[in-house]
């Protein structure tokens, strides 16, 4: 959530006019092509997000040989939908088990798997997040409503390298024979960054029953 | 550098209060969408790399980049690079106009819709193609040195004095502690396995571990 707790019927804020005032420099000065600055804002508000890592994490669920090549050649394996670039150069897949459950942050940044996610949510960015995820994942994930046995290792994988990582969750019970596209409506941004698990059949309706 | 971006372990920053992934929404103002774009197109200008760029961030007053949201931290860096690379002048920024001549065609090249594009879409690898033997191996015991660089570092301070296990290795990445300096050298980067109580000791919330890729540098054989 913004800091300032403004919304947009209320006159542009003193940032709203600093950074506006300085993308008309750049124009002015021939330093940006607006229209560069619009396809980037269009890609990444509009083409790439979840719904990429969502077909990953299916195929993963669904395919054991597209899994294991997942595990050998995670760009490979990804790049066979064609999410490839920024922020995906280097990826790696971490996988939940009953016993060991996976959780990724970027204590120094916000490094984030864009090509499988796109961008990152406002709460991944913030210093709450960042400061907690490594000393004390047990709590962040409480605030997240997940709870873990308290006999399951918790993984946290902080992303301090061009290494980026998205978690593969466990697949839930009784969705045996479901098609892919209903599978991925089990598969939220959220469980593939590790602050929740996939949601239970009984949580996505509409998907098969 | 200790900067109030190496956050790890820090205390007092109060709840995550997560929005519903649901309701979210990728920019929240407009101007986010500028900060975003401008920030990422400038840096397509060539004239500074991703460690430069981070290190812009980093180096702000610790009220200030904990005061500001992410996104203007983006655009106080970016204003930061455009100034000091001879871009912009404060001056044209405070006038919000061009006080010089715009920018020589020739001496520049400002890319397009495709290209920014093709760019992202193509990547950037920040993995080296040199031939170095890694000093150390999967399973080996390290210490992360006891180091207070004052410029751009990667190991974070929780990590410092600590003892973990070579979990992988990833090859041979650009060293950021040098890159911020536009130094393309490479060191065999570690993923390296710390157990939660070795970093929090009885503070630790139950078993787990921290996994957080190391460059050789930083490193000793324990």
């Amino acid at each position: 959530m913004p800091h300032d707790g403004h919304d947009h019927t209320e006159p542009p804020s003193d940032i709203a006019l600093r950074v506006k005032s300085l993308e008309s420099l750049l124009v002015e000065k021939g330093l940006v092509d607006p229209a560069a600055l619009d396809a980037l804002v269009d890609r990444y508000e509009h083409r790439v997000g979840p719904q990429n890592g969502k077909k990953v994490v299916t195929r993963a669920w669904t395919n054991p040989d597209y899994l294991q090549w997942l595990r050998d050649d995670p760009n490979a394996a990804i790049g066979d939908f064609g999410f490839t670039g920024r922020q995906g150069e280097h990826m790696v897949i971490v996988e939940n088990t009953p016993e060991v459950h996976n959780l990724v942050v970027c204590t120094l940044c916000s490094c984030y798997p864009w090509t499988v996610l796109g961008l990152p949510p406002v709460w991944y960015k913030s210093a709450p997040y960042r400061s907690r995820a490594v000393s004390e994942p047990r709590g962040v994930l409480a605030e997240f409503g997940t709870a873990l046995d308290d006999d399951v290792e918790i993984r946290v994988w902080d992303s301090t390298s061009e290494m980026r990582y998205m978690v593969i969750p466990e697949r839930p019970a009784g969705t045996g024979g479901w098609s892919a596209e209903d599978l991925e409506t089990l598969v939220t941004r959220n469980a593939m960054i590790g602050v929740e698990k996939a949601k239970k059949p009984a949580d996505a309706p509409g998907a098969a029953a | 550098m200790n900067g109030a971006h190496d956050l790890g372990g820090m205390h007092g920053l109060g709840p995550i209060n997560p929005e519903p992934e649901t309701e979210e929404r990728r920019f929240h103002y407009d101007w986010e969408r500028s900060a975003f774009a401008v920030t990422i197109a400038t840096a397509m200008l060539g004239r500074w790399n991703i460690d430069v760029s981070r290190h812009s961030r980093e180096r702000q007053h610790p009220i200030d980049y904990l005061k500001n949201s992410y996104y203007e931290n983006w655009f106080a860096g970016t204003k930061t690079l455009l100034v000091e690379t001879g871009l912009v002048t404060t001056e044209e920024i405070a006038q919000g106009r061009a006080l010089t001549p715009p920018t020589d065609p020739e001496s520049i090249k400002v890319p397009g819709p495709d290209e920014v594009l093709n760019a992202v879409k193509a990547g950037r690898r920040a993995d080296l193609d040199d031939v170095v033997t890694p000093a150390l191996a999967t399973g080996d015991k390290v210490r992360v040195k006891n180091f207070h660089p004052i410029g751009h570092t990667r190991a974070p301070r929780y990590t410092r004095g600590r003892v973990g296990t070579i979990e992988r290795l990833h090859g041979v990445h650009i060293f950021p502690d040098t890159h911020k300096d536009g130094v393309v050298e490479g060191y065999t980067l570690y993923c390296v396995r710390f157990d939660a109580a070795e970093l929090w000791g009885a503070d630790a919330d139950g078993p787990g571990a921290v996994f957080v890729d190391l460059w050789e540098p930083y490193l000793d054989p324990a």
